[in-house]
């Protein structure tokens, strides 16, 4: 038997293999580089992001595949899908490590490790939209997370960035087993890892398959953080370095949706409303339990955990509503990127509290926080508006925009009005929360005097995250139109390879 | 009769060794050992994941459980240094003792 090479077309991965090739590159500099000279890791790291940014943004339209085995289906695609994904991710890096070097610097972790992890768990979120077939998946989760657990524990011998690593670990190296075994029954169901065929398999197959598909939904469930997987969630945040915590809060999460969403459309023409109603039961739970109980928690990040496990709920509405709208997958992109932008704007805030307060902040730390530092409250009140979804913000735009999804899906398939009406309810209770922060700020009186270090890098992040909630907020359309564009392949919804 | 194994009894096999994995990690509190029964739960993936293949007459699954041991073996490379990590500052590896986080 001769042995026949897949076609392999390694331009198509260019985005995912600088930011690769900068992470290990880091990783050999760490020798060269005097303890003096710090700063050059920040640089080549962004350098590599934007590099990575540009070449991504050429192949905006591009519609291929490549590891294409000889009769197969491609493992890795790159359509808009994934570019428009791979533009969220880069930002989010960039981003963050804008954010990063005030705080690193101050807190002693300015170290090359940082970088090095932080690039390599971005090439795994960025394989994770790209990815076609459950095995490869799986390695990009892994490849997101493993770098992710170390990050938790980056400020070891401190108790708290300890625990939360360990907890991080052991659950998601859990979770990454209830996955795999997903994979190996569905593999036993139908034959075939590649996406398509997988999906096709299960709808006509019998329990095997639907177990494995479970199990998967159950893998992916805890990388969202998605009720009832969620309580690994607070603790992780509470205890990591808030910097590592804004950047999994975002880029884990939308990474999981990215292939959540992907083997949901995958499965679009087969499922039928089986996968609906269970996807619409989790985020209702999701919606319930993050909103109900973020409002007892008086630590900032715990309520921002909790927080981030409710929108995580809101995004499942649009991966239900996707089943029968094609306006829901499309919804579901435009929440993330408006949901990116917001909460490492949050985080940004939070994170200059603590330079003056240190770690630990609680929501009374925030009293009369608008008569010392006016822009820092006006900014933070904005993004908790964000979160809440008052209009006009990007967080107002991207719930109408799945709200509308869900309705329209009710009307096709399976009735999703209960579930808006519970996300409605939900929002509603959520203010309770989100303003109550507000109306500690402006209308309490704090104490303490503050000095305060106004750091370039973290204004531009700020800046540019406050300019875009702005724009979502008050331009949505434009932003939403190009959504839709990215979940086109051939000008037809996208459904599969 | 005793000489045909089916690929039941592989399937029967691995999914109790799944549920045996899956309880460990819910019911012990050891770290170790919770870190052994994720394990656990791997390889029984890979012995799903082979047996599928003889059954199939398919090679995937064969070359499938490489990916899974070397992606384990990072995970083990990682975990026991947070273990030894969490060992030195605490001189405990109960998770019971992971308790400055509320929760």
């Amino acid at each position: 038997m001769e042995f026949q090479v897949p076609a392999i077309n390694l331009a198509l991965l260019s985005p995912v293999l600088i930011v690769m090739v900068t992470g290990a590159l880091i990783m050999l500099l760490e020798f060269f580089i005097p303890e003096t000279r710090k700063g050059w890791y920040t640089w080549l790291s962004l350098v590599g992001i934007v590099l990575a940014f540009a070449q991504t943004a050429t192949m905006w339209g591009s519609e291929a595949g490549t590891f294409t085995p000889v009769g197969g289906q491609p493992m890795v695609l790159l359509d808009n899908y994934a570019t428009f994904l791979n533009l969220i991710f880069l930002i989010t890096g960039a981003l963050t490590i804008l954010l990063a070097i005030s705080y690193l610097r101050r807190t002693g972790l300015d170290r090359a490790e940082f970088y090095m992890l932080l690039l390599f768990s971005l090439s795994g979120m960025m394989l994770m939209g790209m990815a076609n077939d459950l095995i490869l998946v799986f390695l990009a989760l892994e490849i997101l997370s493993i770098p992710l657990y170390i990050m938790a524990g980056l400020a070891w011998p401190r108790g708290e960035s300890e625990e939360s690593a360990m907890k991080y670990f052991l659950l998601g190296a859990f979770s990454s087993g209830i996955f795999v075994f997903g994979i190996a029954l569905t593999y036993g169901a139908t034959g075939s890892t590649a996406l398509p065929q997988v999906l096709t398999g299960i709808a006509n197959g019998g329990a095997l398959g639907l177990a494995g598909a479970a199990f998967l939904l159950v893998g992916l469930g805890f990388k969202v953080a998605a009720a009832p997987f969620h309580m690994w969630t607070p603790d992780v945040y509470e205890g990591a370095p808030t910097i590592v915590t804004a950047f999994m809060s975002v880029g884990a999460k939308v990474g999981g949706f990215a292939a959540m969403l992907r083997i949901f459309l995958a499965a679009l023409p087969e499922i039928g409303d089986t996968w609906v109603t269970a996807v619409a039961v989790l985020s209702a739970l999701t919606l319930i339990i993050g909103n109900v109980v973020a409002i007892t928690q008086s630590n900032i990040k715990r309520m921002l955990a909790y927080s981030s496990i409710a929108h995580a709920g809101y995004i499942m509405i649009a991966v239900a509503a996707s089943a029968n709208s094609e306006r829901g997958l499309s919804a579901a992109l435009f929440y993330m990127f408006a949901y990116l932008f917001t909460t490492l704007g949050a985080f940004a805030i939070v994170m200059a509290r603590e330079h003056q307060l240190g770690e630990g902040l609680q929501l009374n730390d925030y009293k009369g926080l608008a008569r010392r530092h006016p822009l820092l409250a006006l900014v933070m009140a904005y993004f908790m508006l964000s979160l809440t979804g008052v209009p006009p913000t990007g967080g107002f735009s991207g719930k109408f925009y799945l709200f509308r999804a869900a309705i329209e899906a009710s009307s096709a398939g399976p009735d999703l009005l209960w579930l808006v009406l519970i996300g409605v309810v939900t929002s509603v209770i959520s203010g309770y929360y989100y303003l109550r922060l507000v109306y500690l700020m402006y209308m309490t009186d704090g104490d303490g005097t503050l000095v305060e270090e106004r750091h370039p890098a973290v204004v531009t992040a700020v800046a540019v995250t406050v300019a875009f909630t702005l724009l979502l907020g008050f331009m949505p359309g434009t932003w939403f139109d190009v959504t839709r564009q990215a979940v086109l392949w051939g000008g037809r919804l996208l459904a599969g390879g | 009769m005793f000489s045909t194994v089916t690929i039941d009894w592989y399937v029967a096999l691995s999914v109790l060794l799944f549920t045996i994995g899956a309880m460990g990690v819910l019911m012990r509190r050891n770290a170790i050992i919770i870190f052994m029964s994720v394990e656990m739960m791997l390889n029984s993936a890979n012995l799903a994941f082979v047996a599928f293949a003889r059954h199939l007459g398919d090679l995937d699954g064969q070359v499938l459980t490489f990916f899974v041991i070397t992606v384990a073996a990072a995970e083990v490379a990682v975990g026991l240094a947070l273990i030894v990590t969490i060992f030195r500052t605490k001189h405990s590896i109960s998770i019971d003792e992971l308790n400055v986080l509320k929760g």
